[in-house]
């Protein structure tokens, strides 16, 4: 069926979901992670990790929910990691956090590598499409499941972040360490949790690239969306859902590119393929301002001190 | 006439039995290279990328392997080397540190200036690039390039593909507008007009020769145009390969044999036979010849060839489609045979010329055949 | 009020070592202290891995320091990350945190390979001049942006040089893809060749080029700009306190775009050196990673440029050893990325140490 032009917007809404899906997991991760005053750059390594860990484990095990279970644990440790270096003084996160990175990445390249050429089960996907006679509208919006884990964990985590005591915990932690161990809450110890269930999610999000789009596992898989989850997050200005939105927006503008090219318009493709990192740029650059603070943000958090 | 590679004087003196009963097949040289029974052939391969990555650098993993399978052969091999110093500095160590006599840099960016810098520093080894780069005269006489006209195979491709779709459109994920890549969307089309003339091919062009994720994407714009075969020139078609069976579309492989990606949808595919070139270079040192600098052919010399044909393919397509086969065997086929426009109405190749594979002129290939959408500027 | 047993070593400790030695060897030990501990992680790693340890570190003192080739494979690996390390190490007095050396790098090398094709006569010492000019140039712009918007609009620099990383990245290929295309780089588009004459050579008796030798100086400079001049003084003054720095009434954003230009500039250099000395030629090879392992160099490094050469070629090393590694040990090339997130990694979590053997004195002199 000839769909010319809307093909462009069929394929920018699929791909809105389709790679949405792991920045909405890692965005989520570090939201949650940077709320408690902790910044983890390292996500991804996690990331990587993680989608090395789920494509073996699903390979091992013949289960991809097994697999994107142990990627999540896997991300957990390593985020525990992270905050475990970063607890002691004097250490600068930033910087751990660009180290775990390195050191996430060669390990899952080292440990990866007898996994490149076999196939591991792939996780299932959901029909949404299935009331549209149109093949390239049903194709996009052919989804899987963790898409609408991950629309259920935004809004959990909102609710969470707001309405508990864990939440409000979390919340004094990034906001002032010192007021939250007047209160006599265990800092540290918060943090690292946090950082871990940050970390949970993003092994996630990088088993969601391993085990279903692009579903393969090599040594380029990751272009940098860890990093770009974080600046994400600023964007988002720390709030769950808002997470959700900028996800599907950045994943549709990776979409962008490619969908241009299959109808014809060529010229320029490296710069429409680096649209979203021009665009997480200038959203930086427009949002962010000397004189005010910048709303929402956790005190604690060095990124904005 | 290919200028003869002395050996060692360690080897010379060294000379003792075995291959001199073995087949003189001309131009043994007279220095006689006798090999002692303990002295094997050092070789030494040079991949750009994963040696697994069911691509490019998998195929030439490949051709390593069959070869060091001979016991008068030691092969060794690195991977993932960049196209920088890095590449000049692993030529040295593979010969300084392993005493490697001939080397096989496998990735195109490798030659200029990479060997080309180290290679005069080292006469007495063989640097084999594989692309078809060499000159006469212009280069160092101990380098050498090989390479195979993949092309015959995509344009066997092709036919099977153009036979194939129902739509009458096409596919094509590739990394570079490059001459190489090129020339293999030109070929494709070429075959698959030739059964159905006006089937078109939808090029995209990801811009680097390894991006899983927009790989993944390209391809499902083009299914979502109503493209339902698909073929690539990537490092790694594993990617497209996949994505292909998932939308439940043909596809044609690249590099190597990719069916057990797409069981159902992978129709043939483009494959090197690297084992066969290596296994030959071998052979030719062990007896002393002189290796010649530039080899290349393409399926007839048995340099390429194209994968089985998956049991869904008609027998008309197929009968068309070995058929080509057959006159690319018998020297007959030729590809490249005016009249040819180009994607713009351009007049490329007049009604009465044409090109052989072995010709220089497509080796500068900056065009797209008619039928192709895309454009090769960025 | 220390006392009792536990502190006996301590006061040994104290008293043993004078102060003032104990404060510049503090960072000396501690810096061994910590590559020692990655070694043994390390070989832990590499033992788990199916490897011998003590076979491995053979191997790779043997690629990387064992004879003269090897020397010369690490040096020629050192030379960029000196240049590179600059471009995190320089911001870094400043209490900023900069990775964007790749970007520079690519934007001065492009910078430098078309600022030659515009001097097609000109003679080889005037053209090098003004593609390290160039290159130097654009690659501080290129840093100074980030700084800039550090200062101008709080944006933080880390995630923006990353994001201008890409960027370059995408500029680099669009250009040279495109617009400055030499028509006969057919099957790997780089720009036109700067000329066989305008390279840079090879420092006499060696296979090394003359870039070693620019990192070297740009390091020393580096240093005493930082170490020995007002402006380094004022720089060390902002990174530590801002708000401190503002009521003595130094001009904080000037030294943060100076600084962010010199660091930029240093990563330009190293792009030129790429073009002019190796290549010829602008492509995407001048992607080589090099700006990410300097981040790792800067921060081992502690940002001090004199040590950024020693880490340089220590870390040239170990990424000159990973071809061996490969084909001694059937060791993947991964291994030495975990080598250097191991040693990353320690030598940042051991920065808790510093100043607890300050702290050790006083409780000694109870």
């Amino acid at each position: 069926m000839e769909v010319g032009w809307w093909g462009v917007l069929i394929a920018v809404l699929g791909g809105a979901i389709r790679i949405g899906t792991p920045f909405l997991f890692v965005s989520l991760g570090e939201c949650l992670t940077e709320k408690s005053g902790r910044i983890n750059l390292g996500l991804e390594g996690t990331l990587v990790m993680g989608a090395m860990t789920g494509y073996a484990v699903s390979l091992h095990s013949g289960s991809p929910w097994l697999g994107v279970l142990c990627a999540g644990l896997v991300g957990a440790v390593l985020g525990s990691l992270h905050s475990w270096i970063c607890s002691y003084q004097r250490v600068n996160d930033i910087a751990v956090g660009i180290a775990m990175m390195l050191f996430g990445t060669g390990l899952a390249f080292f440990l990866g590598k007898p996994y490149i050429q076999p196939s591991a089960p792939r996780l299932p996907s959901i029909d949404l499409g299935g009331w549209s006679n149109v093949p390239q509208l049903q194709s996009a919006l052919q989804i899987n499941a963790l898409f609408l884990i991950g629309i259920v964990v935004a809004i959990a985590l909102r609710w969470i972040l707001q309405n508990t005591s864990w939440g409000l915990k979390v919340r004094v932690v990034g906001e002032s360490a010192d007021a939250a161990r007047a209160l006599g809450l265990p800092v540290d110890r918060i943090r690292i949790l946090s950082t871990a269930q940050g970390g949970f999610l993003a092994g996630i999000g990088g088993s969601y690239l391993s085990l279903y789009y692009p579903f393969n596992w090599s040594e380029g898989l990751s272009s940098g969306q860890g990093l770009m989850a974080v600046a994400l997050v600023i964007f988002a200005r720390w709030q769950p859902v808002a997470c959700l939105w900028v996800s599907l927006l950045w994943g549709g503008a990776a979409a962008l590119g490619p969908a241009l090219q299959s109808v014809g318009i060529t010229y320029g493709y490296y710069i429409f393929n680096a649209i979203p990192y021009i665009m997480t740029l200038a959203v930086m650059i427009i949002t962010c301002s000397t004189r005010r603070n910048l709303v929402g943000a956790p005190h604690e958090l060095t990124v904005t001190r | 006439m290919a200028p003869s590679h002395k050996l060692t004087r360690r080897q010379v003196l060294k000379g003792t039995a075995a291959v001199g009963a073995l087949g003189l097949l001309g131009g043994l040289d007279w220095l006689g290279q006798a090999w002692a029974a303990q002295d094997k052939v050092k070789m030494g391969f040079i991949f750009v990328g994963p040696r697994d990555d069911y691509g490019y650098n998998q195929a030439h993993f490949e051709g390593k392997s069959a070869v060091a399978k001979l016991d008068w052969v030691k092969a060794f091999d690195e991977e993932k080397v960049p196209e920088t110093i890095e590449v000049q500095k692993t030529m040295e160590s593979m010969v300084q540190l392993d005493g490697a006599q001939v080397l096989f840099p496998t990735s195109f960016g490798y030659f200029d200036p990479h060997i080309l810098k180290v290679a005069p520093q080292y006469p007495n080894i063989l640097f084999l690039h594989c692309g078809g780069l060499y000159q006469e005269g212009k280069h160092p006489k101990n380098v050498g390039s090989y390479f195979g006209y993949i092309d015959e195979s995509q344009y066997v491709a092709g036919i099977v593909a153009g036979g194939m779709t129902k739509s009458g459109k096409l596919g094509f994920v590739a990394a570079k507008p490059i001459p190489q890549v090129l020339r293999n969307i030109n070929s494709y089309t070429l075959g698959a007009r030739s059964i159905r003339p006006n089937c078109t091919t939808n090029v995209i062009f990801t811009g680097d020769w390894s991006l899983p994720v927009r790989e993944a994407e390209a391809t499902n714009s083009l299914v979502d145009q109503g493209i339902d075969v698909i073929t690539c020139h990537v490092d790694s078609p594993k990617v497209v390969m996949t994505m292909c069976e998932k939308r439940g579309i043909f596809c044609t492989g690249y590099h190597c044999n990719q069916v057990k990606l797409a069981p159902r949808g992978y129709l043939t595919g483009a494959e090197w036979n690297w084992a066969k070139v290596y296994m030959d270079y071998a052979d030719m040192i062990r007896k002393g010849q002189k290796v010649p600098n530039l080899v290349r052919g393409g399926l007839k010399e048995g340099l390429v060839r194209v994968s089985d044909y998956n049991q869904v393919v008609t027998e008309s397509v197929r009968k068309q489609a070995d058929a080509a086969k057959a006159k690319f065997m018998d020297g007959s086929m030729v590809v490249y045979k005016g009249p040819i426009k180009d994607n713009t109405g351009r007049a490329v190749i007049p009604a009465d010329k044409k090109y052989v594979q072995t010709d220089y002129w497509l080796e500068s290939m900056d065009w797209l055949v008619e039928g192709v959408i895309g454009s090769t500027k960025s | 009020m220390a006392g009792g047993r536990g502190n006996r070593f301590d006061q040994i400790v104290s008293m043993a070592v004078p102060k003032n030695l104990h404060k510049a060897l503090e960072p000396f030990l501690i810096i061994v202290g910590s590559l020692s501990v990655s070694m043994v992680l390390f070989g832990g790693f590499v033992a788990v891995a199916g490897a011998n340890p003590i076979e491995v570190y053979q191997t790779m003192y043997r690629a990387a320091f064992g004879t003269s080739f090897s020397w010369q494979n690490t040096l020629i690996r050192a030379a960029p990350l000196m240049l590179t390390a600059l471009c995190t190490a320089l911001p870094g007095y400043l209490g900023l945190i900069i990775i964007g050396g790749e970007g520079a790098v690519v934007i001065g090398g492009l910078g430098a390979a078309l600022a030659a094709l515009t001097m097609p006569t000109a003679p080889p010492m005037v053209v090098l001049a003004t593609m390290a000019l160039v290159g130097m140039v654009a690659g501080g712009i290129w840093l100074a942006i980030g700084g800039a918007l550090r200062h101008y609009r709080a944006v933080n620099e880390t995630i923006s040089s990353l994001l201008l990383n890409y960027i370059a990245i995408a500029v680099l290929n669009h250009l040279v893809t495109s617009t400055f295309r030499d028509p006969e780089s057919l099957n790997h588009p780089s720009t036109h060749h700067i000329g066989e004459t305008n390279m840079i050579g090879l420092i006499p008796g060696t296979s090394l080029h003359w870039g070693l030798a620019f990192g070297v100086v740009a390091c020393v400079l580096a240093w005493f700009l930082m170490h020995r001049t007002v402006f380094g003084f004022a720089s060390q003054i902002a990174g530590g306190n801002v708000r401190a720095a503002q009521i003595a009434g130094l001009p904080v954003g000037r030294l943060i775009l100076i600084v962010c230009f010199v660091a930029g500039a240093a990563g330009g250099l190293a792009g030129m050196v790429e073009v002019a000395a190796i290549h010829g030629r602008a492509n995407d090879t001048l992607n080589a990673n090099y700006g990410y392992a300097g981040i790792l160099v800067a921060f081992v490094a502690r940002n001090n440029p004199l040590a950024i050469m020693p880490v340089a070629v220590l870390l040239g090393g170990i990424r000159a050893s990973s071809g061996l590694l490969q084909r001694a040990h059937e060791l993947p090339d991964a291994t030495v990325l975990v080598m250097q997130g191991i040693i990353f990694l320690v030598i940042l979590f051991s920065e808790t140490l510093f100043g607890r053997f300050s702290k050790l004195q006083k409780q000694g002199v109870a």
